[in-house]
């Protein structure tokens, strides 16, 4: 019997995809609207490009799902490299790996053992890509720990929707684990709630109240962040606690451990020191692996359309039994980054800051009132508070060529609009 | 979409431009709505285009601490309001809730911040803590017992303390000025 023309190029692929395949070559019933089984869909398959974001505890996982999933063109970013802490878990690092860039080593493990899948690691931040980097992905999932990366992702791909162009929307498919809790969901810019629209739900760090830590401390906890919130800059006013230096951490443990001692209290030790500093929740290897196998198995959902993706958040909980809740979280009409609206305008060099302010309040669709005027980098005219109200009030009568550049953007917020706006301004 | 190609590699040629991040917007929007400000309080800005950095001039028109002028920095940072400001008192003062190097205890600038509360809850939960002082939630532990067992101790101890005075070997800054 002949392969079909799309596996040629793959030898054994039909074996090697055998069971990928099987939700590929027929219709079945969970297919979403738009499933067309066949050669297309499986050379779709493993054509696409996909990011995932972070090569840590659920990167390893979800490297090795989407490279055994069909996914053939994987792309990795991750800053870190790789410590012997991370060796239980991070299963695709060893011993002698420590110290190397963990993108770089868990690409080369995988494309070791599974032959025919390409894996393109950088190892950097994800602040130094640009969306031209980002624009070449179908798909992008993260697998990282800190609410700050993940809303600077949310933020850079919902931004790079443009609506000329149905290629730039990219759907975001995100895991987060925390000990025994994970969760896994997807993104649609634009159409379903981004991560900034529900930051409100993000579990924010452990604090315990000022005057408990600086009075009445009955736990370990209590006399750690004693030693770090108030007597660490107390002693050094000009140096910033790095929770990574082991002398940091040394010295708060002392000065922790006196004052359990004074207090009665056990159980400050050093890594529960470093834990409470960098704000460390244990990793749990299975909570990785089931979050990444949804997201993976999501991933493979979009891009094949062979079933209905989930809608859209799902959360896990492993610590009494299995627990698992599936909904939709909803979108939030004011969210600063997916409710923003865009608008492009069009003006001469020569007008002045104030000519533009008359232009947006002349406009209809959008109903401003006391509009403020900022770019990334500067305030071009706040209405308030007063102090920048004066400080800015110079820059109505300048030049908008003076201001900002040719194409720069300016977000306009206002007291009577709960939403901002994104203005890219074009000069004629 | 060949035409997008181009035009992303354009500008990809020029110097990255800096992306207004979410904490940015968020903050613009806090700031730019607080026209109503009460003439209690005042927002200062080092530099008016560093949004992050900023300074609050509390002067109390009744209570313990009227006729002082109560200075407080605030730094936000990128992850607001994900995580709260950071707010010290640049002064000295005598006061239950802040202690002697400017830390403050108020709920909501720790264990009960949440996104929904904005740069103006922090400002109303700050005026409020030198119109009611709280012995509850001591941070300064001296002034808060004699809050609690004899007031009118605490008021003088206020009033020296505002005026550079000391209370208990401790000098306190000058805030009448
Ligand atoms: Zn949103």
């Amino acid at each position: 019997m002949a392969l079909p023309t799309v596996t040629q190029s793959l030898p054994d692929a039909d074996r090697r995809w055998r069971d990928i395949y099987r939700y590929l070559d027929r219709p079945g019933p969970f297919m979403a609207e738009g499933f067309e089984a066949g050669a297309a869909v499986k050379e779709f398959l493993h054509s696409i490009k996909i990011l995932v974001v972070g090569a840590g505890g659920l990167g390893c996982e979800l490297l090795k799902d989407l490279a055994l999933t069909g996914f053939t063109d994987i792309h990795v970013i991750d800053m870190d490299t790789i410590d012997v802490s991370n060796l239980n878990r991070q299963f695709l690092f060893r011993a002698s790996d420590v110290g190397k860039a963990k993108a770089e080593v868990a690409a080369s493990f995988i494309m070791r053992r599974i032959p025919g899948v390409k894996i393109t690691p950088y190892f950097g931040k994800i602040q130094d890509k640009d969306e031209e980097y980002y624009n070449q992905f179908t798909i992008i999932i993260c697998g990282l720990d800190s609410v700050e990366a993940r809303r600077w992702m949310n933020a850079t791909i919902i931004n790079m929707y443009d609506e000329d162009d149905p290629e730039t929307l990219k759907p975001i498919i995100d895991g987060g684990t925390e000990g025994f809790k994970g969760q896994s969901r997807i993104i649609l810019p634009h159409m379903t709630a981004c991560y900034e629209c529900s930051l409100d739900m993000q579990t924010k760090p452990t604090t315990y109240p000022m005057c408990t830590i600086a009075n009445t401390p009955r736990l370990p906890e209590h006399c750690i962040e004693w030693a770090s919130v108030l007597e660490w800059p107390r002693e050094f006013p000009d140096k910033k606690l790095d929770g990574d230096d082991p002398e940091h951490i040394k010295w708060l443990l002392d000065r922790a451990s006196t004052r359990a001692r004074h207090y009665d209290i056990t159980g400050v030790t050093y890594s529960l020191t470093q834990g409470v500093v960098k704000n460390i929740i244990p990793a749990i290897a299975s909570t990785n692996a089931i979050v990444a196998a949804s997201c993976a198995t999501e991933a493979f959902k979009i891009a094949t359309n062979c079933a209905t993706p989930m809608n859209n958040y799902m959360m896990y909980v492993g610590d009494q039994g299995v627990y698992t809740y599936t909904f939709e979280l909803q979108k939030k009409e004011d969210c600063p980054v997916c409710g923003a609206v865009a608008i492009k305008i069009q003006v001469s060099p020569s007008a002045t800051l104030q000519d533009l302010i008359d232009l947006l309040l002349d406009r209809k669709d959008i109903q401003l009132k006391k509009p403020s005027l900022r770019t990334s980098a500067t305030s071009l005219y706040m209405q308030a508070p007063r102090a920048l109200q004066e400080a800015t009030r110079p820059n109505l009568s300048k030049c908008l060529s003076e201001l900002i550049r040719d194409g720069e953007e300016v977000t306009v917020t206002d007291e009577s609009l709960p939403i901002s706006i994104q203005i890219t301004v074009r000069f004629e | 979409m060949s035409l997008k190609k181009k035009k992303v590699e354009g500008e990809g040629n020029g110097p990255r431009r800096p992306k207004t991040t979410a904490a940015q917007i968020r903050l613009q929007k806090d700031l730019g709505d607080m026209d109503k400000l009460p003439g209690t309080m005042h927002l200062s800005f080092p530099d008016a285009n560093d949004v992050f950095n900023f300074e609050l001039t509390i002067r109390p028109d009744e209570g313990f601490y009227f006729g002082g002028t109560f200075r407080f920095t605030f730094r936000v940072n990128s992850n607001y309001p994900h995580e709260p400001p950071k707010v010290l008192c640049t002064q000295k003062i005598y006061h239950p809730n802040i202690d002697l190097d400017g830390n403050v205890c108020l709920n909501i600038l720790r264990e009960d911040w949440k996104p929904v509360l904005n740069i103006n809850s922090i400002l109303v939960g700050l005026q409020y803590l030198f119109l009611e002082p709280n012995a509850d939630d001591p941070l300064n532990k001296d002034a808060a017992e004699v809050l609690r067992s004899n007031r009118r101790l605490f008021e003088q101890n206020v009033t020296r303390s505002m005026r550079g005075g000391s209370v208990d070997g401790v000098t306190f800054a000058d805030v009448m000025r």
